[in-house]
C-alpha cells in the first residue's frame, strides 16, 4: 500500500517536472504572443504618442464608432478592405494552377527535365519581396530592360512604368505572387500524386483510356480533397496578408490600390501616429481572422476529419 | 514505376501522347525560363559595363566584363556593418530558435505533462491569432527591445510552425530508442541532447534552413523597431536604397553616401550588386533546402 502511494506521487512529480521544464519556452510564447493583448486597451483611449496611457482620456467605444461613422475613416476602411478582398479573390482564381502544374509535370517521362523544372521554379519562393522588387525594377521599371528595349525600337508611347502605375495593381501583385509561389505550392501535389495507387492507372490503360482521360477521371478526382482542404485552410488566413510585399511594391502613386488591411494598420499606427485608431482596426481584424480560422478548421474537421486541433 | 514500364513496353506513342508531351515541354520550358532569367539577368548585369546595362545592351550575356562592382561595393558606408548584422542575426537567431523550438517539441511529445493539451493548444493558436502589429510593437517597446540587437532574436525564439514539424518527426521515432537511456537513469534534458537531437538531424537541418532564410530575408523588423543605423541589415539597406531611388524618381541624382562613392559605381550598379549580394547566399543554401523540403511540407500539410 505504502509503495503504491509513493509510486503515485513520483508519477505526479514527474508530470509537474515536465511542465516546469517546458515553462521557460512557454513563458516566451506568452510574453511575445499573449502579453501584447494589454495593448488592446489603447483602442479605448484617446491616446497621443509621447503621453502616458493614464493621461489619456477614456473614450469607451468612441474610436470604433468614428471608424465607421467618420466619412473619411469609413472610406479608407472600405478601400483597404476592397484591396484585401480583391487581391485575395483574384488569387483564388489561380489556386488550381499548382495542382495542374504537378499533374502535367508528373506525366513527363524525362526525370532530368522534371528535376530541373522543379528546382528552378521553387527558387523564387525563397527570396524576399525586397529582392523581388529590385529584380522587377530592373526588368519592368521606367528605365528597366523592357522599357529600354521599347525605347530603342522607337516605341516611346509604349513605355509603361509597371511598378508605379496605378492600373492593374491587383493583377500585377497577384501575378508576382504566382511567379514566386507556384513551384513551391505544387510540391504538396507532387507528394500526393506519388502516393496514388498505380493499379488504377494500369487498369484504365488496359481498358484503353488515353492520357487525358486518365488524368481527368483518375488523377484529378483523387487530388480534389487535398485541393479543398488547402483552400479551406487558406480562408483562415484571408485577412493576414502580411506587409512585406505591399511595403516593397507600394508607392505614392499606387497606394490607393495596394494598401491592404495589414498595411493600413501599419500606416495608421506607425506612419501617422494614430495609435488608438490603428489598434481598434487591428482588434477587429484579429477577431474576424480568428473567427475565419475557427470556421475553416471546423469545416476541415467535418469534411476530412483532419484539423489543426 | 509500373506504369512507365507498361508504357515502355508499348513503345509506340499515341498521337495524344506526343501532343501532350510537346505542350508540357513548351509550357514548362517557358515558365522555367521566366523563373530563371531574372536571376541570370541580375548576375550578368553586376559584372557588365554599367553604361551598357543602362542602355539595355545587356540581355543574354555580360558585356565588358569586370568585377569592380563587387570590389567597390563594400566601400559604401555602413554596408560592411550591415552585412555583419545580417550574418550575426541569422546565425545566432537560427541556432537559438532551432534549439528552443526543438526543446519545446520534445517536451510536448510527453503525454503525461501536466495540462499538456492546454499548453500545446495555446501555443498552436498563436499561429492564427495575433494581438496585432501595434500592440506587439508596444509590448516590445515596453520590454526595451527597440533599437537593440535582441529584437531580431527574442520575439521569434519559438517558431511554432517548425516546432510542430519537429514534434511530428520525434513522434515517429521508435520509443525504445529513448527508453533504453531511461533505464540508465538519464533525465529528460540528457535524453534530449544525447538521443533526440542526434536522431532528428534531417528534420532539424530542414527547419534550420527555413528559419535561416526567414532571418536573412526579414526587413520589416528593422523598419519597425530600429532607428540606429549600426543595427541595419542588408535587406533593410536594400529596401532603403530602393525607396530613395523611387522617391528621387528615375535618373535624378540621389544621395547614397556620395562621399564613399567617388569611385566608378553607378546607382544602378550599387542597387544590382547589393541585390546580388543578398540573393547569392540564398542560391547557395537553396539546394540543401530542396533536399529536404518534400518531407517538411508533407508533415506541414497534414497539420494545416
Amino acid at each position: 500500500m505504502k509503495n503504491l502511494i509513493s509510486a503515485d506521487r513520483r508519477k505526479k512529480w514527474n508530470d509537474v517536472k515536465l511542465f516546469l521544464l517546458v515553462l521557460p519556452v512557454l513563458a516566451v510564447v506568452f510574453l511575445f504572443s499573449y502579453a501584447p493583448l494589454w495593448g488592446w486597451s489603447f483602442a479605448f483611449f484617446q491616446y497621443k504618442p509621447g503621453k502616458s496611457l493614464f493621461d489619456s482620456a477614456f473614450v469607451g467605444l468612441e474610436n470604433f464608432k468614428v471608424l465607421f461613422g467618420n466619412v473619411v475613416m469609413r472610406k479608407n476602411l472600405i478601400r483597404v478592405l476592397q484591396n484585401t478582398f480583391g487581391i485575395h479573390l483574384l488569387g483564388y482564381l489561380f489556386t488550381p494552377l499548382p495542382m495542374l502544374f504537378a499533374i502535367m509535370l508528373s506525366e513527363v517521362r524525362g526525370t532530368k527535365f522534371k528535376k530541373v523544372v522543379q528546382s528552378i521554379t521553387t527558387l523564387p519562393n525563397f527570396i524576399s519581396w525586397v529582392i523581388l522588387f529590385s529584380l522587377t525594377t530592373s526588368l519592368f521599371g521606367a528605365s528597366g530592360l523592357v522599357n529600354t528595349i521599347f525605347k530603342g525600337m522607337g516605341a516611346e508611347h509604349q513605355v509603361v512604368d509597371f511598378l508605379t502605375s496605378n492600373k492593374h495593381v491587383w493583377l500585377t501583385q497577384v501575378l508576382l505572387q504566382q511567379w514566386k509561389g507556384l513551384g513551391w505550392s505544387s510540391i504538396i501535389y507532387f507528394a500526393a500524386i506519388a502516393g496514388l495507387d498505380q493499379e488504377l492507372f494500369e487498369a484504365a490503360q488496359v481498358d484503353g483510356a488515353g492520357r487525358l482521360k486518365r488524368i481527368w477521371y483518375i488523377t484529378i478526382p483523387q487530388l480534389i480533397p487535398t485541393y479543398f482542404v488547402l483552400l479551406i485552410m487558406s480562408i483562415g488566413n484571408f485577412l493576414n496578408t502580411g506587409v512585406d510585399q505591399y511595403l516593397a511594391f507600394g508607392n505614392a502613386l499606387n497606394k490607393a490600390r495596394i494598401e491592404v488591411l495589414d498595411l493600413y494598420v501599419y500606416n495608421l499606427g506607425v506612419g501617422s501616429g494614430q495609435i488608438s485608431f490603428s489598434v481598434a482596426v487591428g482588434i477587429m481584424k484579429s477577431l474576424v481572422a480568428f473567427a475565419l480560422f475557427f470556421f475553416a478548421n471546423t469545416i476541415s474537421k467535418k469534411v476530412r476529419g483532419t484539423s489543426v486541433f | 514505376m509500373a506504369m512507365t514500364v507498361a508504357v515502355k513496353k508499348k513503345k509506340k506513342w499515341s498521337r495524344e501522347d506526343k501532343i501532350f508531351h510537346a505542350v508540357v515541354y513548351i509550357i514548362f520550358g517557358i515558365f522555367t525560363l521566366l523563373c530563371a532569367y531574372p536571376f541570370y539577368y541580375l548576375l550578368i548585369c553586376t559584372v557588365s559595363n554599367s553604361q551598357m546595362v543602362d542602355m539595355g545592351k545587356v540581355i543574354l550575356w555580360p558585356e565588358g566584363i569586370h568585377f569592380r562592382n563587387y570590389m567597390e561595393i563594400f566601400k559604401v558606408q555602413n554596408l560592411g556593418n550591415a552585412a555583419m548584422i545580417s550574418v550575426f542575426r541569422t546565425v545566432i537567431g537560427t541556432t537559438a530558435s532551432l534549439l528552443a523550438s526543438a526543446y519545446m517539441a520534445y517536451l510536448f511529445t510527453k503525454e503525461n505533462m501536466w495540462k499538456r493539451k492546454l499548453w500545446y493548444r495555446m501555443t498552436v493558436i498563436t499561429m492564427y491569432f495575433s494581438a496585432g502589429m501595434i500592440p506587439v510593437y508596444l509590448n516590445n517597446q515596453m520590454l526595451h527591445l527597440t533599437n537593440t540587437f535582441w529584437i531580431y532574436i527574442l520575439p521569434g525564439l519559438v517558431s511554432v510552425y517548425n516546432m510542430i514539424l519537429i514534434k511530428t518527426s520525434i513522434e515517429s521515432m521508435p520509443a525504445e530508442l529513448e527508453e533504453s537511456a531511461f533505464l540508465d537513469g538519464a533525465g529528460y534534458l540528457k535524453r534530449f541532447i544525447h538521443i533526440v537531437l542526434p536522431l532528428q538531424k534531417p528534420i532539424l537541418a530542414t527547419v534550420a534552413l527555413f528559419i535561416a532564410v526567414g532571418h536573412w530575408n526579414d526587413f520589416f523588423t528593422t523598419k519597425l523597431y530600429i532607428t540606429d543605423t549600426k543595427l541595419y541589415t542588408l535587406q533593410y539597406l536594400l529596401y532603403e536604397l530602393l525607396n530613395q531611388i523611387q522617391a528621387a524618381s528615375q535618373q535624378i541624382e540621389y544621395e547614397v553616401n556620395s562621399q564613399a562613392l567617388a569611385s566608378a559605381l553607378t546607382p544602378t550598379g550599387i542597387r544590382l550588386t547589393l541585390t546580388a549580394i543578398v540573393t547569392i547566399p540564398i542560391m547557395i543554401v537553396y539546394p540543401f533546402i530542396q533536399k529536404f523540403y518534400v518531407k517538411g511540407i508533407m508533415i506541414g500539410a497534414v497539420k494545416g
